[in-house]
């Protein structure tokens, strides 16, 4: 059976406040995606009406061709993990997995079977007899995804899952979850704020931002490509320095912008036609600037502070005209706080946003 | 440091001293004085004298001791699994966020904020023969009157009635902050769980707050074994003893017939009642819990 989710125009409120406007969204059959977004974004709430947690004011949501959003939460074949896992504290962990399938009258054996093959899976079959409060965060995680895999459902929600994971576990327990969608093949939702969480678990990320989607795309479309300011500003640590660009002029091989008292930055971004260059603005990631030599073309920057991270040097200084630029130098920077260093950046990954916020890029028409 | 603690030490006692000072003087020296009470021949405004444990005999062979040792017995037996039920029925029906459900919350709670003697007045206007609220119902239907406060059975009966009416607000408000101590997301977890409302209510809510049933239940045991005021005031233990409770016995015993050693006495038999059923509830509940 399929399990394509299909979002049709789904709008959310509380009383007057609109939490989702008009929400759009075609998941395959099979696919990982993650909603990434600030906190208040309406990522969760979005999943939670997948789920049938939150009710839907207006659109449809199907899965798998059949309309589920007037289904009670139990019938629609999907199976969530919550961020603080909801395990039933009064029960064993077995008894919380089989929990789900005996409410549908599964056979007992086949409750075991899928009890014990699941808790295989998830390497927590020495737990099945403890409770809740005897394991550890990352123990009570995989219970937790175990309680949804035995439910074999069409697809899966993920509601900030690793959230309550300490730095070493994240990782770990990110890794499985990745193992575990190429080993089930099944669709999964998956919400979450940390954009690494994002980057590395997604098929394709939906950035959500004020109610509404601001782009869904591969992780590396939304890293390069980013369609509005917001997603540039948002995807990638450190954030991309973004420049003010008020002074453009469209060359041949693309836009020149005049950083004022620091020189001009060539670009091979060719802007359309009525490029409304009011409110224009300029990004540039860390990792497309060098440091280069004095006597080369580039930007004067007088370095703030030094930020060593043993692989790579990170400059953070400032302009002639006082913004604000991070420059990647390699790990054995001599570099020093004070310092005024040449920049020189790659034309080809600049990023040109238009007053209203939206992206133009390198080969682009 | 550490030292220079436990040096000061007794400086520390300072600020428990007046509440342990009323501690000692009102509850734990009574508590000794009455053991002590009990192996004597007591008189109010004579001297007392050392029978040993004669008064416990008297009081083991006395019928009405026995009787009313009965009553009681009936009484917490049947009033205290209502309050319970009762209490819990209010709390799950009124746990909502809703202007309808706090007014009824506030009314259900409200009789407990009541004197004795108003609870009993009210039940007495519902009870009493002729002009009462039940005898006027009666009459309307047709049927033959009962005389509730004045029929042996019936008696006891109204006295629990009009001591569920009363008490029940406490039971209602315990079990209504356990219920909102239950994290929502078992719930949302038991919808996704495909879980009807009965397995809701019997595999998620009720041991959720299985600590609060029993904390309720020793309570009200506690409670309902000193039964007196509404005994007292409602049908002043009759017809013929059928509803005096052991603590109008020990009233009876030491303040009527002036045997303080003997009312002591059966006080110390109530203690160990109560200790013993309050001990008995404990141990069935975390019995129950590890099975």
């Amino acid at each position: 059976m399929s399990a394509a989710i299909e979002i049709k125009n789904v709008t959310k409120s509380y009383g007057a406040l609109t939490v989702l406007d008009d929400i759009s969204l075609d998941i395959a059959d099979g696919e990982f995606i993650v909603f990434l977004g600030p906190s208040g974004c309406g990522k969760s709430t979005l999943l939670r009406m997948i789920a049938g947690l939150e009710a839907v004011n207006a659109g449809e949501i199907h899965l798998g061709g059949k309309r589920i959003d007037t289904m009670a939460p139990g019938q629609r074949g999907v199976a969530m993990v919550f961020q603080s896992y909801a395990l039933y504290p009064h029960m064993t962990i077995a008894q919380n997995m089989a929990f789900g399938l005996e409410n549908i009258k599964l056979e007992r054996s086949e409750i075991d079977r899928r009890v014990k093959d699941a808790a295989t899976i998830l390497e927590i079959d020495h737990l099945l007899d403890r409770k809740p409060a005897k394991l550890s965060g990352g123990q009570r995680q995989r219970v937790a995804i175990g309680r949804a895999i035995v439910k074999e459902p069409t697809a899966f929600l993920f509601d900030e899952p690793l959230s309550n994971l300490d730095a070493a576990l994240r990782g770990r327990t990110r890794l499985e979850l990745a193992q575990l969608h190429q080993r089930l093949g099944s669709t999964m939702v998956f919400v979450t704020h940390d954009q690494v969480e994002a980057m590395t678990l997604a098929d394709r990320i939906v950035i959500m931002h004020e109610k509404k989607i601001e782009q869904i795309g591969t992780p590396m479309e939304i890293y390069q490509r980013p369609a509005t300011r917001f997603v540039a500003e948002f995807v990638g640590s450190p954030s991309m320095s973004i420049l003010p660009a008020s002074n453009i002029t469209s060359g041949k091989q693309g836009a020149i912008i005049d950083v004022q008292g620091a020189g001009k930055i060539e670009t091979h971004v060719v802007l359309p036609k009525g490029f409304k260059s009011s409110g224009a603005a300029i990004g540039i990631r860390a990792e497309d600037t060098r440091v280069v030599a004095a006597d080369e073309a580039g930007l004067a920057l007088k370095v703030v502070v030094v930020e060593r991270l043993g692989d790579r040097t990170l400059l953070y200084g400032k302009l002639g005209d006082g913004s604000d630029l991070i420059v990647e130098d390699s790990g054995r920077s001599a570099v020093a706080a004070g310092d005024t260093v040449r920049v020189g950046i790659d034309p080809d990954a600049l990023h040109i946003f238009d007053g209203d916020g939206r992206a133009y890029h390198h080969g682009e028409a | 440091m550490a030292e220079s603690y436990r040096r000061s030490s007794w400086k520390n006692l300072l600020f428990v001293a007046p509440y342990l000072t009323v501690f000692l003087a009102l509850l734990v020296f009574p508590l000794f004085w009455g053991m002590w009470l009990s192996l004597n021949k007591v008189d109010l405004f004579g001297g007392s004298q050392f029978i040993g444990l004669k008064n416990y005999a008297r009081v083991l062979n006395d019928p009405i001791f026995a009787q009313a040792v009965r009553n009681t017995l009936l009484f917490v037996a049947v009033s205290v699994p209502t309050l319970v039920a009762l209490g819990l029925f209010l709390a799950l029906a009124l746990n909502k966020a809703s202007r309808g459900s706090a007014f009824l919350r506030g009314l259900f709670f409200s009789s407990s904020i009541l004197s004795v003697t108003i609870v009993t007045l009210i039940w007495r206007i519902v009870f009493i023969p002729g002009d009462g609220l039940m005898a006027v119902i009666f009459e309307a239907f047709g049927w033959q009157p009962i005389g509730f406060l004045s029929t042996k059975g019936w008696s006891l009966f109204s006295v629990g009635v009009a001591t569920v009416w009363w008490c029940v607000g406490l039971p209602m408000m315990l079990f209504l902050a356990a219920l909102q101590q239950i994290p929502k997301d078992l719930y949302e977890a038991a919808a996704l769980d495909n879980s009807n409302k009965w397995r809701v209510l019997t595999r998620i809510t009720l041991p959720s707050i299985k600590s609060t049933i029993m904390l309720v239940a020793i309570i009200q045991i506690v409670l309902q074994f000193q039964l007196f005021g509404q005994a007292q005031l409602m049908t002043n233990g009759g017809p013929a003893g059928s509803s005096r409770p052991i603590v109008m016995y020990i009233y009876e015993a030491g303040f009527i017939r002036w045997e303080v050693g003997m009312g002591a006495a059966a006080s110390e038999i109530l203690f160990l009642i109560i200790l013993i059923a309050a001990m008995f509830q404990y141990w069935l509940t975390t019995r129950k819990g590890e099975a």
